[in-house]
């Protein structure tokens, strides 16, 4: 047998093959980097053994937004308006607490036209994975500055970008959020494990992914492409998800090199040290972390900062147990005694 | 509107339960109350009682007016001058004076300077309620306040409401606040006394008591709207703060906890979420609605305007969900404290490309309660965004209104399948195939954990089952099929109410909160020798009844509150075959409707017409 026959007949503990967490194939650019977020997400899922139908998608408009429909053909999915995907998500997770939403959206919806929602669904702490496929490009348009193209990029038909760029992680940071990470499309395992532990945080988890677009921005010296990404990228930790039932077994890491961040669910995420000693719990050191990475032009990647979140919005509510939209209509209309109460008071 | 009003004396003499009083203040003075407890005693005396707050877009220190009408015949729309007015603004003083017709009355704060080329045609009436506040030793914070509960006493006295009804009124607005309904009550008292004892009735306007309004309630439709919300099974309300449909998200607010904890665990049934603009108000109600919640939101212009991207993904997607507009007058902010009816064009069609909406108007109060209700099953039923369009006049002014029913009919959630009801089509399901013949497809919802369950929702082109497709045929299929199922509602739909007097070959038409002005008008028509038959339209797209009433009438005037006869371009547009008939009447100013207007209009077009 040889290995991918291997991973098709693998199941995970709820019985599902990899194949169950597959989406349509692929209509996006060969080589795309937004292809690897969509396999990498329907292996966090898999390994994690959730039902797919306990998934949600959620997207915007544009080449990320398109891949929704590239994994988890078994979960929902809604791929509303640009910039909107917040906001769907917002009304949409109330209906069922027990789904777990995965947002897709590229650097044209969260940093430009839906920036104000992208820090308000942060403000509400929705618990869902807010994932950014970030190309610093509008594809879908033909290769437009975004709002995180670098200063300085050359695009064929725009010129020089004169503008800063914006970064999601910091905004992400300063808005509030207690679960921030940084990933690269050459990167596949970091990706994989922060998208564990980002889908198994109990609040919104942010990840920013560098997701080159091959075909408007991938210019060696370009900050959103392959090379720039693999010459300067600069993980901060070695990062393991480990699931709740599974044993730590703490000698696998070299002691005083690693760090155990311990989830609302009690699985944990196992840190390792690379060549500096990070600490994901300091917000400070997180912002230092980001300003230097774009000061002096490297690519730090993993995860930025973690707080554990007791809490998400769900929480602000007192609600009846069992899903919202599963409430039969005797439950949601109040009896006709409570009416007569109220004409009386305005009688 | 100009409305150049001669009254005679004759039509003047003994009005008893017939006359319009506006209280002239400044806003932010804290003469709501004041106001309540005076139009709550006249209901209480069971004569029918209308309060309208006319106010600038201003938290303190603007002119704002309160405008009583009591009716014993039951008109309660607007009147465009004043009988009575209660002068407590030094700066509009001299003006509001101009309203009144000879042998109006003045109330007014003796503190003010009576201007002095005032009106020798008038009765004035000086009132002392500053050496009032003075010897009931209000506290100083409270005594603007207490200014305006004086005036209540004084005018109580001289007009003849009993004490007992203004003690009933304040009762009912204090309830349980012993010490402020005491402070209050004994500044009305001095008032009350001090008129009887040094005032003497020299005009014609007076009240008496009529048998008890059982059966009608006293209140603003935005409350109703709420209400009927809540009792509709309102699940997710997402909003964004806007004049003049905040109030009705307060409200809200306020009734949820007590009316929607869940009857077997007491615990929260629904969620009201303020939210970070009208984008996004909207799309968290798609949100929720595309999940299976009955899901609304309350805006009103400018708001639909930042909506409209997601109504047409809404309309596309087939996802149920109800937008209230309670609206103001545009274009731009325009003029957020008043009245129109200038969105109706605008929602009809909100959105870009082939697109139409189902809209209810609610004419009245009560209306705004059913509609309240109906919204839902007939988002949830068709699968569409369903408009309550309500407005200003009607939302945030108090209205006599009949008691609200209990729905008559049960919830109806529409076409959803939960896991076990995948099994009875065999795996020929799909979100938008017309299975059933009628237009409206079948819908899963997240969290159905049957694998067959899950689609992919798109506001791009799909098939029938939801998956990407450019064909052209598709499309065209598709958009047809949205346009029946729309067309198929109209049945559906609360129908039109037709008004008629006899032998009328007349028709006029009209809809929303225009209904008492158009009601009056008719009648004031028919007094003047033209039978007119009224049809007020409460939905849209318009029914059989609307295309008959045109039929069987030589001439249909539509009388609307905007500037350009949106209605009446809806109609000539759907009912082109009739629209030589039609004959577009309208005009707005930021004012309710009256039915003087309604009456002279009508008669110069039919002099130009009949």
């Amino acid at each position: 047998m040889d290995n991918a026959q291997t991973a098709k007949t693998e199941r995970n503990f709820v019985g599902l093959s990899s194949i169950d967490y597959r989406g349509k194939p692929s209509t996006l650019c060969p080589g795309c980097g937004h292809n690897t977020v969509s396999n990498q997400i329907q292996q966090a899922v898999f390994e994690l053994g959730l039902m797919p139908e306990m998934v949600a998608k959620f997207s915007g408009i544009g080449c990320s937004s398109k891949s929704l429909n590239y994994f988890l053909q078994r979960s929902f999915g809604f791929n509303g308006l640009h910039g909107r995907m917040p906001t769907l998500v917002t009304g949409a997770c109330f209906a069922d607490r027990r789904i777990k939403a995965i947002g897709i959206s590229g650097d044209g919806d969260s940093a430009s036209i839906g920036l104000g929602h992208f820090k308000h669904i942060i403000r509400r702490n929705v618990p869902m994975v807010y994932i950014i496929e970030n190309n610093g490009v509008y594809g879908l348009t033909k290769g437009q500055f975004s709002a995180t193209s670098d200063l300085g990029l050359e695009l064929k038909h725009q010129g020089k970008n004169f503008l800063p760029p914006l970064d999601l992680c910091m905004e992400a940071l300063i808005s509030g959020a207690k679960f921030v990470a940084r990933t690269f499309s050459g990167d596949i395992k970091q990706m994989k494990e922060l998208l564990k532990a980002a889908i198994m945080h109990n609040g919104i988890a942010v990840i920013d992914v560098i997701s080159p677009c091959v075909t408007f921005n991938n210019r060696d010296e370009a900050l959103q492409s392959y090379t720039w990404g693999r010459e300067n990228e600069a993980p901060i930790q070695d990062i393991t998800y480990v699931p709740r039932a599974q044993a730590i077994h703490i000698k696998d890491f070299q002691e005083g090199e690693t760090r155990e961040v311990r989830l609302h669910d009690s699985s944990s995420i196992i840190l390792k040290k690379i060549d500096r000693d990070y600490d994901p719990t300091d917000k400070h050191a997180a912002l230092d972390l980001l300003t230097g990475s774009y000061k002096n032009h490297y690519f730090a990647t993993g995860l930025i900062y973690i707080e554990n979140a007791p809490t998400n919005i769900y929480d602000e509510f007192d609600f009846v147990e069992e899903p919202l939209n599963r409430l039969t209509p005797d439950r949601l209309r109040p009896d006709a005694a409570a009416l007569e109460r109220i004409n009386l008071m305005y009688h | 509107m100009d409305h150049p009003i001669v009254h005679t004396q004759a039509e003047h003499n003994a009005s008893v339960n017939d006359f319009c009083m506006t209280i002239c203040t400044v806003n932010g003075s804290g003469s709501a109350t004041a106001n309540t407890i005076l139009y709550r005693a006249l209901f209480n005396m069971g004569i029918p009682t209308s309060g309208k707050n006319i106010f600038p877009s201003n938290i303190k220190g603007l002119p704002t007016w309160f405008v009583i009408r009591v009716s014993e015949r039951g008109y309660i729309g607007r009147v465009p001058y004043d009988d009575i007015i209660v002068a407590m603004n030094a700066d509009t003083f001299q003006k509001d004076l101009t309203y009144l017709p000879e042998g109006g009355v003045v109330f007014y704060a003796d503190h003010l300077q009576k201007p002095a080329d005032a009106r020798t045609d008038l009765v004035y009436y000086p009132m002392p309620i500053r050496q009032f506040v003075r010897q009931a030793e209000v506290p100083r914070n409270l005594r603007e306040y207490m200014e305006n509960m004086a005036y209540v006493g004084i005018v109580g006295q001289v007009l003849g409401i009993p004490m007992e009804n203004i003690e009933y009124a304040l009762g009912k607005h204090f309830g349980s606040r012993q010490n402020a309904l005491e402070s209050n009550q004994n500044i009305i008292r001095m008032g009350f006394e001090w008129a009887a004892n040094n005032l003497t009735k020299q005009d014609r306007y007076s009240v008496r008591k009529l048998s008890p309004l059982s059966d009608y309630i006293l209140t603003d439709g935005n409350n109703a709207g709420a209400l009927g919300a809540l009792y509709g099974g309102v699940q997710f309300c997402s909003w964004y703060p806007i004049t003049p449909a905040t109030s009705m998200v307060e409200a809200m607010i306020a009734h949820n906890p007590k009316l929607r904890k869940d009857p077997i665990t007491g615990k929260n049934t629904s969620i009201i979420l303020q939210v970070e603009d009208e984008l996004a108000a909207a799309g968290a109600a798609i949100g929720a609605g595309w999940a299976g919640l009955r899901t609304m939101t309350a805006t009103s212009g400018p708001g639909l305007s930042l909506m409209t991207e997601n109504i047409g993904l809404a309309y596309f997607t087939e996802t149920p969900m109800v937008i209230w507009d309670v609206q103001r007058v545009g274009p731009s902010t325009g003029l957020p404290t008043r009245t129109a009816q200038g969105d109706l064009a605008m929602v009809y069609r909100l959105g870009h490309g082939d697109i139409n909406h189902i809209i209810l108007i609610p004419g009245s109060v009560n209306e705004c309660f059913e509609f309240g209700w109906k919204a839902f099953d007939i988002a949830d039923h068709y699968q569409t965004p369903v408009f309550v369009m309500s407005d200003l006049d009607l939302g945030m002014n108090q209205w006599i209104t009949e008691k609200f029913a209990y729905p008559e009919k049960p919830i109806d959630r529409g076409r959803i399948l939960w896991e076990e009801d995948l099994a009875r089509f065999e795996g020929s399901w799909g979100r938008y195939k017309d299975i059933e013949g009628d237009a409206i497809p079948w819908r899963t919802v997240m969290g159905n954990q049957n694998p067959a369950a899950p689609y992919f929702t798109r506001g791009t082109g799909h098939d029938e089952c939801g998956n990407y497709s450019e064909d052209p045929q598709n499309w065209s299929e598709m958009i047809q099929r949205i346009k029946r199922k729309l067309q198929n509602s109209c049945e559906y739909l609360p129908g039109p109410i037709l008004r008629e007097k006899a032998g009328a070959r007349i028709g006029v038409i009209a809809m929303g909160s225009t209904d008492p002005a158009i009601i009056e008008g008719q009648d004031q028509l028919e007094e003047a020798g033209l039978a007119v038959d009224y049809l007020r339209i409460r939905a849209l797209p318009v029914c059989s009844v609307v295309r008959e009433f045109l039929e069987n009438h030589d001439r249909v005037y539509v009388l609307e509150l905007n500037r350009d006869g949106q209605l009446y371009g809806i109609l000539i547009q759907e009912l082109h075959d009739y629209s030589p008939k039609l004959i577009s009447i309208s005009e707005v100013d930021g004012l309710p409707m009256t039915a003087i207007w309604v009456k002279q209009q009508i008669l110069a077009k039919e002099q130009q017409n009949g």
